[in-house]
């Protein structure tokens, strides 16, 4: 009996350290890489597929509604309003990676304003001053939850209740009676909150990094793999994204440079979760976080200090909540009672969890705050031009929310049927 | 009872020893007075029924438990061990029973889970082929180390636990059942590897129910039984002795059935 050659195995490159296995099948071209893609879908591995999809459904039926909608300066508002909660939203995915949760963010951010309005307006205290303090205050809150978390073993959404009471009390107790301070307008950190648009030059620059930075990480990586012989990607896929990016973008930036531009405050957002990106998968402490939020004693094992992770978690929740309640009260120029009031709690959990982090830990990306508050936000917006009242816009965004979750959960059936966690 | 106590294969002060260890939880007390001693180049084997507190015993020694009472000699200085860092400081590297992997991760992040190169900057490729050259010493079926460990079968999970344990050059490697899911040829590695680790002067406590494995390797054979030591064995006793020595009694289930199996053929030859 004669036996056809191992085709599979005479074509592949027969020394590389990774590709030793031939059961496995490699995407090697831009369709194997494609097709690859589908293949995660289907496992439940959705990556950011839902909210892009939900993007569209949801700017398809606002644009058809109210052509305003769609419009480059409504857009610009909507990116004004998107980096206050979103910022938030920053935060609540640290606290999710472990599976944890922060319900007081609204109440803490509402203190971080009422900071500003008091430390800065009322008594002269000068500006980065007062935004150190209300940052260092969330600090603090957030070391308590942590110990309440780590020492007492405390459920978080229990402790972070009881916050979001006392905090509220905090912030209403810092207001007095008169319940709300007006910041000065003309003064540049309203202006930041309200007007500062980047200059045109700036705005079309600034989108290019990001393809200049996939381009040279990916032909660095590429050369240092070929060299220890590992298998690197092809060149067409890397060149393909950077393209796609860059042309994404650029389009993007000159279309909201048909209104008033990109805001500096969108981009101070924009710097954050990039920072965050950064520190979640390239760094001992990110990968500390997600193995945490995966098995916490298996981490324990490992080595890891888990309390010193929890720590950092609750305490940069905090911090983001607070810098949240900061820029809102320069985007509202105001420090009131009813800062971070009503929906902002809801809004910036939902924002993470839309975007794609894991409810259940150990699962998610800075980008989820990014893509889950624009999300969030162009609802708002859409139903207050459509002259919807707040209640009906609590009921469609809970609603929204609640499909998320599901998303998710479903999900998560489907990774662990298919092996993939 | 019977048992024998040969001559340590070394000479010299044991890397690790125990005295009077004791670990209770609640009313349950896992261990009692447990005494052991693991010289450099010496493979231990722990033996001991289901619930004997091998694993208890090698979780107190990695830092998961802390011992009740008792005390730990490393290189002959005293230790406390107030978390797994310290014995992993310490150079005591262990594969748990459990396997303790986290699922969501890869197989290299799980390799070099806490001891990553370049905390600020991670670098994957040199993690990459250090996984890659740990993997391939245990022979390893593993078709991507970028997959999840969710997706690997239980052996590759604990080829992975293993390969993890040999990443710090540690002084001592604990198994815990480190064959129970590995086919023929991995467990045929683990074995060499066990030889080579010894080979390189360091101790090996390995439990195991295979008592083929066990006399394969072992110098001593440690058996535990309710908590307690109850014998130390070299690796030629008899089997009846071995399990005499974990069962507790000269009449046991094994013994029992050797008997009916022999009654058996015994009465089958007559018939015909
Ligand atoms: N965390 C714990 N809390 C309470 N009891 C425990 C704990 N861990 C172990 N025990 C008890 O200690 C005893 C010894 O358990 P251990 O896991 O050490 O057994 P073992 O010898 O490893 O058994 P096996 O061969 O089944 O792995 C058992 O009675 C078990 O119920
Ligand atoms: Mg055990």
């Amino acid at each position: 009996m004669t036996r056809e050659p191992n085709t599979e195995a005479a074509a592949a490159p027969a020394t590389l350290l990774d590709r030793g296995d031939s059961r496995v099948a490699h995407a090697n071209s831009v369709g194997g890489a494609i097709s690859a893609f589908f293949d995660r879908v289907r496992a439940g591995d959705l990556g950011s597929l839902p909210v892009i999809v939900g993007l569209v459904i949801i700017w398809t039926v606002f644009a058809g509604l109210n052509p305003v909608f769609l419009s480059p300066n409504n857009l610009v508002n909507l990116l004004f309003d998107c980096s206050t909660v979103g910022v938030i939203a920053l935060g609540i995915v640290c606290v999710l990676m472990l599976g944890e949760i922060d319900l007081s963010v609204g109440s803490m951010s509402g203190v971080g304003s009422a900071l500003i309005g008091v430390l800065w307006v009322n008594q002269g205290v000068p500006l980065i001053l007062a935004i150190t303090g209300a940052l260092t205050l969330g600090a603090v809150i957030g070391s308590v939850y942590a110990l309440l978390r780590t020492r007492l073993g405390m459920p978080s959404f229990v402790s972070t209740l009881a916050g979001l009471l006392a905090l509220l009390g905090l912030q209403l107790y810092l207001l007095g009676s008169t319940g709300s301070i007006n910041l000065p307008y003309g003064s540049g950190f309203v202006d930041f909150g309200q007007l500062l648009i980047m200059p045109a030059w700036v705005s079309y620059t600034l989108p290019l990094l990001p393809g200049l930075a996939i381009l040279s990480k990916g032909l660095r990586t590429r050369a240092q793999r070929r060299s220890v012989n590992l298998s690197a990607g092809s060149i067409g896929a890397l060149v393909f994204k950077v393209v796609v990016a860059t042309v994404v973008l650029e389009a993007i930036v000159a279309y909201l440079n048909q209104g008033r531009g990109v805001p500096w405050m969108f981009g101070l957002f924009v710097l954050l979760v990039v920072v965050m990106n950064y520190a979640l998968t390239r760094t001992k402490w990110g990968r500390s976080m997600t193995a945490v939020g995966g098995n916490a004693e298996a981490a324990r094992r490992a080595g890891i200090n888990v309390r010193r992770i929890y720590l950092s978690a609750f305490v940069l929740c905090s911090i983001f909540a607070t810098l949240g309640g900061v820029l809102s009260s320069a985007r509202l120029a105001s420090a009131s009672q009813q800062a971070g009031t009503g929906d902002v709690n809801l809004n910036a959990i939902a924002a993470a969890v839309i975007g794609g982090t894991s409810l259940f830990g150990g699962r998610g990306s800075a980008w989820s705050a990014l893509l889950g508050i624009i999300v969030i936000q162009s609802i708002a917006n859409g139903l207050t031009l459509l002259n919807l009242s707040s209640s009906l816009r609590y009921m469609i965004t809970g609603g929204v929310l609640a499909i998320a979750v599901i998303v998710d959960s479903l999900a998560r059936q489907s990774r662990v049927s298919h092996g993939r966690a | 009872m019977t048992s024998i106590s040969p001559e340590p294969a070394s000479r010299a002060d044991p890397i690790l020893s125990l005295h009077k260890v004791s670990k209770n939880f609640g009313a349950v007390s896992a261990l009692t007075d447990i005494d052991l001693e693991i010289h450099a180049g010496e493979v231990v084997a722990l033996v001991g029924d289901n619930g004997a507190g091998k694993s208890t015993l090698v979780k107190a020694l990695a830092g998961v438990h802390q011992p009740t009472s008792g005390s730990i000699f490393f290189q002959g200085r005293p230790v406390t061990m107030n978390g797994p860092s310290d014995a992993l400081d310490l150079g005591i590297a262990t594969v748990f029973q459990d396997l303790a992997l986290c699922e969501n991760l890869d197989v290299v992040a799980n390799i070099f889970l806490g001891q990553e190169r370049n905390p600020w900057h991670l670098d994957e490729v040199a993690m990459e082929v250090r996984a890659w050259t740990l993997l391939n010493e245990l022979a390893a079926r593993i078709p991507s180390v970028r997959d999840v460990v969710a997706s690997l079968s239980g052996g590759q999970r604990q080829t992975v636990a293993i390969a993890r344990s040999l990443l710090l050059d540690p002084k001592i490697i604990m198994l815990d059942e480190p064959t129970a899911a590995l086919g023929v040829a991995q467990t045929a590695e683990v074995l060499n590897l066990v030889e080579r680790v010894r080979e390189k002067g360091l101790g090996v406590i390995m439990i195991s129910h295979n008592m083929e494995d066990v006399r394969a390797v072992a110098d001593r054979i440690v058996v535990l039984r309710l908590g307690r030591n109850n014998g130390v064995f070299s690796p030629d006793a008899s089997n009846e002795e071995l399990v005499g020595a974990i069962t507790g009694a000269s009449d046991n289930a094994v013994s029992r059935r050797t008997g009916r199996i022999a009654e058996h053929m015994a009465s089958g030859k007559n018939s015909t």
